[in-house]
């Protein structure tokens, strides 16, 4: 027997989500979930805002998609344009570009940590663990005694974006050719002090252990010995790591293991993220030209389009549609993308010996994002520290009146693209590609179910636990809604 | 302590980018801050617990007046489309259009507060000829009606506040808040466009530390440059009602600090200027948006000896990125002659 039930809305996500669950109950105990979809329920139209535009106006409006995701949309939008135009981008101009870029990165993994993710280890399921007491005491939504510091840590750390980016969010500090504000000496040390500074905070409060010890972290042996040194001491991710293992946090979450990501952080030609695939076992280098958009069940008009010709034109009442999420596909394989698929195709030690041992499970993804901040956090202090204050930060080119642009890049969230057409100065068409429209995605025009689709199929639903189980599941990805549908 | 306030937040068709910029909120935390003015957080779609359907509990007892609701915040612009239907944006869980829960839910507010520039007037959400039906809680664009009506008053007989800005600052949310619990939010505190004038009364031109380039007006030409931002580059902070350059965002910086326009974003309908954002529109060489409330023959005028007045200083370090001529050399240079 059957039945279908709705989880929604979901909440410490980011927008609106909403998840439709047939559930088969042949008895009680035995209730497991037939199938999933996911529903992303408001729809904006930000594409079609484009249409028309001076190429310029994308840098103005395309971080309006998001509040949390600004900047990666800003510089996705700056690369796009930089593409379009052939604008190389000035060294100290990628030093910021990336110092910013990876601010807002960091910002969204601490903050989904504690106010998104830990939350939901301070549930009434749990009331028998061992860790219950003292982590509802530290990780309750809202009045959980570890959320002030993270806020104001946070808040200090974003003092990099009143410096560099004027305000954040949205901020018109990127250009293609690099950034609108020279770094003064003076501003140089004092974002390296605002650096050091939050390092402290992950030093003492979120790790309990020295970045650098984090960051050597080789493979799944030496994390577990990690763990079992530091389980005393009380730290956030030694916390963390004590719940994966009561609750067996490796073997949930899985999904379709392929990864995606895009090329990120440009370093003079190269990029210190440099993107790729990993399908049919193997990593190969990323083809973009294999990314398809399908749109069966979105309630979008059209059937399937490529990025740099797609289509957003709303079809709010079409058959067996049931999100204003497009199925974006790779060669028609389902894609998962994120920090941990980022660095798996990187080749980290680390992120390969862990999803090698257990896949793309929940605690592989938290484990991951967790580390990439660390690893981030000494890298921007790098960029900083290379920024040559008396050298330009901006260069400049006369923009094409015809053309295409194409700018890829990662958000916390995993790869996010920009593709547009220009005709006579304007913009004809302009369309993106988010990460948790990945990840997020429904059926495409094969009815492949997207990633967490799949992740969430055939788990149990009997008791409260399984339940809770569904929430994890689903934070895991740290998903970003308004950028799914855009 | 003053008397416990419930509040409600709402994200309706916008970016999360006000909530986002709350959490930026220092001296206090944004926790502690509610904290302190003793707010109750029924409900907020980014930050509260909600074991299953807490949410839709929350909604029930307030529209049955089980639950009295103080301040109902309501973040991003409404969604009307397509064709009034409101489909654009149901909501979960309960299966209606965001737009009628917040009407039926403005029946109930003690105080409404509209965070953000999509909220108040329709924001970025709204511009391209408005293709899904936008409206902001009390006004579309500059037009005052919006979804809630032009007469529409909460219980406390306050219309919407408009807390307007592209993001909106995390002190003019918070100031608002604290001053609703401490009785001090009178309707006197909102300027014409209902948006509180403790940030309104000022221009986002005040405290530009580029103020000596605008005196001369020594203007960049390309961005990156450092000299004044008015006109060539499309900076309206000379029309912008808020106090960016004095209170400063993330501890130090403002749209102008980082060498780009201020875009007046706190305005009704800055999402349409009619001209590219980072261009200035020109008639004949003369900017068309003069600053606020000044004569166009005298600016024209006391422009023209602005500039036949600007220091070598300043015409070079105006097309530069760093500072080419200090104040020093420009001393040395003159006693030397």
């Amino acid at each position: 027997m059957t039945r279908k039930i709705s989880l929604g809305p979901l909440n410490r996500v980011e927008g609106d989500l909403d998840i439709q669950l047939t559930l088969n109950e042949k008895d009680t105990e035995s209730t497991f979930i037939e199938s999933a979809r996911i529903n992303s329920t408001l729809y904006r139209g930000f594409e079609n805002l484009l249409t028309g535009k001076s190429v310029m106006d994308a840098l103005t409006i395309t971080p309006r998609v998001c509040g949390i995701c600004s900047i990666s949309q800003s510089v996705a939008a700056a690369k796009a344009i930089a593409n379009f135009a052939q604008i190389p981008m000035a060294e100290n101009g990628q030093r910021v570009t990336n110092t910013l870029l990876a601010t807002e990165m960091v910002a969204d993994i601490i903050t989904h940590f504690y106010l998104f993710f830990m939350p939901d280890f301070a549930h009434p399921a749990y009331k028998k663990m061992p860790w219950a007491e003292q982590v509802n005491e530290n990780f309750t939504a809202v009045s959980g005694s570890q959320h002030g510091m993270m806020l104001k840590a946070r808040a200090e750390f974003m003092h990099i974006m009143g410096i560099l980016a004027g305000k954040w969010p949205h901020s018109m500090v990127f250009q293609p050719g690099g950034v609108s504000k020279a770094v003064s000496l003076s501003e140089q040390m004092k974002l390296l002090g605002i650096v050091a500074n939050f390092k402290s905070f992950l030093e003492q409060q979120l790790f309990g252990d020295s970045l650098a010890n984090i960051c050597a972290i080789q493979n799944q042996a030496e994390l577990e010995n990690w763990q079992q040194n530091h389980s005393k001491n009380h730290s956030h991710f030694s916390t963390f790591l004590t719940i994966s293992q009561s609750l067996n946090l490796t073997e949930f979450g899985s999904s379709t293991s392929q990864f995606l990501a895009f090329p990120a952080f440009e370093q003079n030609t190269n990029n210190y993220y440099h993107g790729g695939v990993f399908l049919d076992q193997k990593i190969q280098p990323l083809a973009h030209e294999h990314i398809v958009e399908h749109h069966k069940f979105a309630k979008l008009y059209g059937s399937e389009f490529s990025p740099s010709q797609g289509l957003t034109q709303p079809d709010v009442d079409k058959k067996d549609a049931y999100t204003w999420c497009k199925a974006p596909r790779y060669n028609n394989h389902v894609m998962e993308t994120g920090s941990l698929a980022r660095q798996f195709i990187e080749g980290d030690a680390l992120a390969q010996s862990l999803v090698n041992n257990t896949g793309a499970n929940i605690h592989n993804r938290m484990v991951l994002r967790l580390i990439e901040m660390a690893k981030l956090v000494t890298q921007i202090e790098f960029w900083l520290t290379e920024i040559e204050p008396s050298k330009s930060f901006c260069h400049h080119k006369a923009l094409p009146k015809e053309g295409t642009g194409i700018g890829l890049s990662e958000a916390a969230r995993g790869s996010l693209g920009h593709w547009f057409s220009v005709e006579r100065g304007k913009i004809t068409n302009y369309q993106l590609v988010a990460p948790t429209s990945w990840n997020f995605s429904p059926r495409d025009n094969q009815n492949i179910p997207g990633v967490l689709e799949q992740a969430l199929a055939d788990l149990p639903y009997a008791n409260e636990k399984d339940k809770q189980m569904l929430q994890h599941i689903i934070r895991s990805f740290d998903p970003c809604m308004l950028c799914t549908v855009h | 302590m003053t008397k416990p306030l419930n509040l409600l937040w709402l994200q309706a068709s916008g970016c999360g980018g006000c909530t986002m910029s709350l959490l930026n909120l220092e001296q206090p935390n944004l926790f502690e801050a509610l904290k302190n003015s003793n707010i109750n957080l029924l409900w907020h779609a980014s930050l509260s617990a909600d074991p299953n359907n807490n949410f839709i509990d929350v909604i029930e007892q307030v529209l049955s007046d089980q639950c009295p609701l103080d301040i109902l915040c309501v973040e991003g612009s409404v969604v009307t489309g397509p064709d009034g239907t409101g489909k654009f944006h149901l909501v979960s869980g309960l299966n209606i259009p965001m737009m009628t829960l917040i009407e039926q839910l403005a029946e109930k507010a003690k105080h409404i507060l509209a965070i953000g520039s999509c909220t108040a007037f329709g924001g970025m959400t709204r511009s391209n000829k408005n293709q899904t039906g936008i409206k902001g809680l009390q006004y579309s664009g500059e037009q005052k009606g919006g979804l809630l009506g032009r007469d529409y008053l909460s219980e406390e007989n306050m219309p919407v506040v408009n807390i307007a800005g592209c993001p909106a600052h995390p002190e003019w949310i918070m100031h608002t808040i604290q001053a609703i619990a401490l009785n001090k939010f009178t309707r006197d505190e909102v300027d014409s466009f209902q948006r509180p004038k403790f940030y309104t009364e000022h221009l986002a031109h005040h405290a530009c530390p580029k103020n000596e380039y605008y005196e001369y007006k020594a203007s960049a030409a390309k961005s990156g440059q450092a000299g004044c931002l008015m006109e060539n580059l499309g900076c309206k902070a000379t029309q912008a009602a808020a106090d960016c350059n004095i209170r400063l965002w993330n501890g130090h910086g403002s749209c102008p600090k980082a060498g780009y326009a201020c875009i007046n974003c706190t305005a009704p309908e800055f999402e349409e200027p009619g001209h590219p954002f980072a261009q200035t529109p020109k008639l004949a060489g003369i900017p068309i948006g003069l600053p606020t409330d000044m004569p166009k023959a005298w600016f024209i005028a006391l422009s023209s000896l602005s500039k036949a007045a600007t220091p070598e200083r300043l015409k070079v370090n105006a097309h530069s990125e760093n500072i080419k001529i200090t104040p020093d050399m420009a001393r040395k240079k003159k006693v030397s002659k």
